[in-house]
């Protein structure tokens, strides 16, 4: 019998080699196209992301599932609106925080008795009866840092940065609060570990100062009070410089950006932290066979070796532009290419 | 890009280390011997491309970008643009966001521009194709600038362009955001004449089109 996705996974994530590089398509809105529903409706409904969740599975050999929607998910949480469209991802509506000082009657949401979270629990909980221990199922938080930009927009936050400490810290204080309780309850509705989307620990978004200053005590607080392995994910954003704070907060792996050379992330990551990358989703859509077969491998010599590897997007998130075809071949390129050992890298010059 | 002179070298620096002060100091200082454009043009724009170019090559965050727009603004608005809207007489320039809600990087671009002594129209966020089209035509627009955060939004820019040709105008379409830097292709296949992957490279984008004094 062949290895579960769950023990590829702990194998891959221990820094050791499975029997193949364990990846993950995250093709999360194409379910919606195939069964014929809006991004709205497929979303509003439990039973169709489990339903789209098993495809993904089924179709792509998907090594993790993930019932997390969309971003703006949070903003619906803390009583804003989310703003769909037919054929992408919904944006955040209007900002919750309208006005900085607002920020000192703020209130977190509570996860019980939160529609939009009780949901994704909802949808957690039917995947993992249904999968139950042989697929992991990745929880999502957008971090207490990150999040403001959609709580505030971000020209304000990065004012509120600069203007008004006092109520930064507050916010992230807040935030922090509901952050924890929001990943464990993803974790005990079922999931395996917590994805902790943070682009402002990049730093290609925020300074240094500030990852130093509010990035990493957050983040090393919030990873102290979940339940469960957290990975950091930077939606796309580079992360060589913070390599270590990234391990030093206590994070089991890291995005891998498509802006930066992997060889080199690995080289930093080697033995410490997962990578989790990098293949560019912007740029899929129009790849021509060659070229998926180039890009899976160039991947995999790069970070597949001793493990601690998953490969995938470099966003989390693969738009609903990029046809069902292109995904069939990065998973096949993966199979064929991804079974260790490894031996191919060193026979050809890739 | 040539090496910064050490008057853009010293503003430069000012506005990283968010100066405000500063910046106002040296530019007064400048500003007191005399013409207020060659300030703009050798020293805040000089200034901005390499923020920009530093942003690309990973060496400052986009937080500082910001921050350095900002104050650029401020200091430069106050020296130049209290009395008149622009110190150049053409391009008419107008910016806008379609099918998407991020403003941030539309405020960035204006930013640099006014810092430049360019003003520009702007013609806000969520819009549609069509709107967008209408009010290019009806200002007679030379140069339109589109920001998009979002693929959905990048691929929209198709309809601008194609409404803009039905309409018989030449308004050059030039793009920027996230997706055309992430997707180095994609600004070719919306239709756009160029995109500028950085904040300060909208500024040259706009000079070189107003050298080639493209209304012409
Ligand atoms: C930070 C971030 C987040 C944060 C905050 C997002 C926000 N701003 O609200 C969080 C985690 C919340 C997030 C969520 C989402 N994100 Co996001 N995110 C990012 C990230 C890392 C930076 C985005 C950002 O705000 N940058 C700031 C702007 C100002 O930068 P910029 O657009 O590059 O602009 C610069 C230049 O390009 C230039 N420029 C900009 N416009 C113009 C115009 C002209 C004419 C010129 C010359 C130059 C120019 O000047 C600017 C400064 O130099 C990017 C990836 C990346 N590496 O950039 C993804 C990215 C923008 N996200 C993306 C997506 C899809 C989303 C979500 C929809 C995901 C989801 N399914 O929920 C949500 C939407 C949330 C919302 N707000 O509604 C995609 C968008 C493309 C796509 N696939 O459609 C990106 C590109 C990731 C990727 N690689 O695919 N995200």
């Amino acid at each position: 019998m062949g290895m579960t996705s769950s023990q590829r996974l702990q194998i891959a994530l221990s820094h050791r080699e499975p029997d193949r590089v364990p990846y993950v398509l995250s093709a999360n809105m194409h379910p919606a196209r195939q069964m014929g529903l809006t991004i709205k409706e497929y979303f509003s409904r439990p039973r169709n992301v489990v339903e789209g969740q098993l495809k993904l599975h089924r179709m792509f050999g998907n090594d993790i599932l993930c019932c997390y929607p969309f971003a703006a998910l949070e903003i619906l949480a803390w009583g804003g609106e989310a703003l769909y469209c037919d054929n992408g991802p919904p944006n955040a509506g209007a900002p919750i925080i309208r006005r900085a000082e607002e920020i000192s009657l703020l209130d977190p949401p509570e996860v019980a008795g939160n529609q939009p979270l009780q949901g994704v629990l909802q949808s957690t909980g039917r995947l993992k009866a249904a999968v139950g221990n042989d697929i992991p199922i990745a929880g999502v938080i957008i971090s207490p840092t990150s999040l403001p930009i959609m709580q505030m927009g971000f020209g304000p936050y990065l004012d509120l940065i600069h203007e008004r400490p006092d109520l930064l810290e507050r916010l992230l204080l807040i935030n922090t609060q509901y952050c924890v309780a929001w990943a464990n309850a993803q974790l005990k509705a079922g999931a395996a570990s917590i994805l902790y989307s943070d682009p402002a620990f990049s730093p290609a978004i925020m300074s240094r100062d500030f990852i130093l200053q509010y990035g990493l005590p957050t983040a090393v607080n919030v990873i102290s009070r979940i339940n469960g392995a957290v990975m950091i994910h930077m939606a796309s954003g580079t992360g060589v410089p913070v390599v270590n704070e990234i391990f030093r907060a206590g994070f089991v792996g890291m995005s891998a950006s498509a802006e930066e050379d992997l060889g080199a992330l690995k080289s930093l990551c080697r033995g410490k932290l997962t990578l989790v990358g990098d293949l560019n989703a912007l740029a899929m859509g129009s790849w021509r066979s060659e070229d998926i077969e180039s890009e899976v491998k160039r991947a995999i010599a790069l970070a597949g070796p001793g493990g601690g590897f998953v490969l995938s997007d470099n966003h989390g998130e693969i738009p609903l532009m990029v046809n069902e075809d292109i995904l069939l071949a990065v998973a096949d390129a993966v199979r064929r290419w991804g079974q260790y050992p490894l031996n191919w890298i060193n026979a050809e010059d890739v | 890009m040539t090496e910064l002179n050490k008057r853009a070298k010293q503003f430069m620096d000012a506005l990283l280390h968010i100066d405000a002060d500063r910046c106002s100091m040296l530019l007064d200082n400048l500003s007191s011997q005399g013409g207020d454009l060659r300030l703009v043009e050798d020293v805040v724009i000089p200034a901005l491309e390499q923020i920009g170019v530093s942003w690309e090559g990973g060496d400052i965050s986009l937080s500082q970008v910001y921050m350095a727009g900002r104050i650029c603004e401020r200091v430069v608005g106050r020296l130049l643009l209290e009395n008149t809207c622009s110190i150049y007489g053409r391009p008419r320039v107008g910016i806008g966001v379609i099918e998407d809600y991020h403003a941030l990087g539309k405020r960035m671009v204006i930013s640099a521009l006014r810092s430049s002594g360019y003003d520009l129209l702007d013609y806000g966020h969520g819009l549609k194709a069509d709107d967008l089209v209408e009010r290019a035509l009806k200002d007679q627009l030379d140069i339109l600038l589109i920001s998009c955060l979002m693929l959905t939004s990048a691929v929209c820019v198709k309809d601008v362009v194609a409404g803009l040709r039905r309409a018989g105008s030449r308004v050059v379409v030039v793009v920027g955001g996230a997706p055309f830097r992430l997707a180095p292709m994609l600004w070719k296949e919306v239709g756009a004449h160029c995109m500028g992957s950085n904040s300060g490279e909208a500024v040259r984008i706009v000079r070189t089109l107003m050298e080639d004094r493209i209304w012409e």
